[in-house]
């Protein structure tokens, strides 16, 4: 067995990266993911990669496109306002169907907002990253254990569709130390006949653009993107299904806050209550054909968010009127604890008998 | 669970520091364990706070909200965190700092003067580590032994000349009688 390490969310996600074979890193600091760019600081140069700081959020996302059209594997990370500077360059990069990691580390908000965890930008996420049509790859992990696994599947994916993928996490899994082993695997190697590495007169010149001024052009060219995701919606969905056979309850709930549901679903089942968890992984794509699945099987189904309530309508939308889909949430970097969860699932048993 | 502390003091106490040699007697145990800090403005000079769960079972909550076991550095955070303990829990209390006295009678408080015996045996700065001696010896959430082990794992090479006043702090706190 590979050794294990004690350490942060935020210093794991690194490490992984640098063992995926990312060799670039452009970042702008901003807490609570200040150590990515820590780590990527230190260990870069040893390694012959790029550690930059860049002057703003907005260059680090284009030095990543810029960095990402020649192939290579190009890493930013940053926390929910330094993401949302970055939304043009995401669309830019979407746009030019190229890969590339980028983390979002969430913090309360809107605006400057405050620093303790939260899951308020899953719209920003999932819906519209950027302006135009377009999707990102979305990764929801929630321990450090899975962030690392994660991080290499995210490249792979990236790579296999053309696409960006984010690594949707927050300031509880980015700050907290758990036991972590980083798999031996070699990263997946894809061939990337498109990248801009120099014709040597030898070939025809790669063109990596977003413009299209013809209107069927770009048509023609986002509709076939939309192929691409279709294909990614039907073989790329993650979720855990947690004490869900004989269920009567579901409570929906990704990331960090999953832990603490997991915690008030056991307490539940210990009081009779036959709860159980759906905990998407991949937040885009959702598991739509997944949760909708249970929507005839459970008596009813709670969304449990950091936030106002954002995955919820996703849940809603799978479910299709199947069940009564309710919904539980504290913002602003406030954490549920699991008693208040508890609360929630009694309530939702309590009203269905 | 094995252990579910929460220990709070002002930043540069060694809040920090303190649960993560706890958290490292689970690698050494191969058990599961979660380390938690408070971070952003506290850590320049206000309270500070860390989570430390250790438990054969994944680790649910990360957050400790309802300590079993707490340990309080300084008087604010005494007064924050004393009526979040679990019934049957156990607060420990730098006597040397906290003048207050526990009045629950639903818990076990211990009053261990640390800071003044880390400045008595010339350990300064170590009061944290007296007081994480005296947690082991209280709750046995490890051996003795184990928590050396990982105190060796914590101090890295740099400053291993600081290992051996570790060690005694721990020693001191482990046989300290109130």
């Amino acid at each position: 067995m590979a050794e294990k390490f004690l350490m942060k969310g935020n210093e794991a996600l690194a490490e992984a990266a640098i063992r995926s074979g990312c060799r670039h890193f452009f970042g702008y600091p901003i807490t609570p993911q200040t150590e990515v760019a820590a780590y990527m600081a230190k260990r870069m140069p040893k390694i012959g990669g790029t550690y930059l700081q860049a002057e703003s959020e907005i260059a680090a996302i284009n030095m990543v496109l810029g960095c990402a059209s020649t192939g290579a594997r190009a890493m930013t990370s940053s926390s929910s306002p330094g993401i949302s500077l970055k939304g043009e360059g995401i669309s830019y990069i979407i746009g030019s169907d190229l890969p590339c990691l980028i983390i979002n580390v969430m913090r309360g908000g809107p605006g400057l907002g405050g620093i303790q965890p939260s899951q308020a930008d899953y719209w920003q996420a999932t819906k519209a990253p950027g302006h135009g049509d377009g999707q990102i790859l979305v990764f929801a992990p929630a321990s450090v254990q899975e962030i690392v696994n994660l991080v290499g599947k995210a490249y792979d994916l990236a790579e296999t569709y053309r696409m960006p993928a984010m690594l949707l996490a927050d300031g509880m899994l980015g700050q907290m130390m758990e036991p972590v082993e980083f798999p031996d695997t070699e990263p997946v190697v894809h061939e990337k006949p498109w990248a801009l590495t120099g014709t040597k007169g030898e070939r025809k010149p790669n063109i990596v653009n977003s413009l299209y001024l013809q209107p069927k052009e770009l048509e023609d060219t986002v509709k076939a993107r939309f192929e691409r995701y279709a294909a990614v919606q039907e073989k790329e969905v993650m979720i855990e299904e947690y004490q869900m056979e004989d269920a009567e309850f579901a409570v929906c709930a990704y990331g960090a806050m999953a832990r603490i549901v997991k915690t008030a679903v056991v307490k539940a089942r210990a009081q009779g209550i036959k709860a159980g968890l759906l905990r998407p992984i991949t937040l885009w794509p959702f598991p739509v054909k997944e949760i909708g699945s249970y929507g005839h099987k459970v008596k009813s189904m709670l969304c449990v968010e950091m936030s106002m309530g954002q995955m919820v309508d996703d849940v809603r939308l799978a479910v299709n009127g199947a069940c009564p889909v309710s919904f539980f949430g504290r913002t602003g970097g406030v954490i549920p604890s699991p008693a208040e969860v508890l609360a929630e699932i009694e309530k939702m048993a309590g009203g269905a008998k | 669970m094995i252990l579910n502390m929460l220990i709070a003091g002002f930043g540069g106490q060694g809040v920090l520091f303190m649960g993560k040699v706890a958290a490292y007697t689970a690698m050494v145990e191969e058990k599961n364990v979660s380390w938690l800090p408070s971070y952003g403005p506290e850590m320049r000079g206000g309270t500070a706070n860390c989570s430390v769960c250790i438990d054969d079972e994944p680790i649910g909550c990360p957050l400790v909200l309802e300590p079993e076991t707490l340990v309080v550095l300084n008087a604010p955070s005494y007064d924050k965190f004393v009526d979040a303990v679990q019934p049957g829990g156990k607060i420990f209390i730098d006597s040397a700092l906290i003048s207050a006295k526990c009045t629950r009678t639903d818990i076990e408080a211990h009053y261990i003067p640390c800071t003044q015996m880390a400045k008595d045996e010339g350990l300064d700065g170590l009061a944290n580590i007296i007081m994480l001696g005296k947690v082991l010896k209280e709750t046995g959430f490890t051996t003795y032994e184990v928590l050396c082990e990982a105190m060796k794992k914590c101090v890295p090479a740099k400053k291993a000349h600081l290992l051996d006043a570790n060690l005694k702090a721990i020693k001191l706190g482990y046989e300290y009688q109130e």
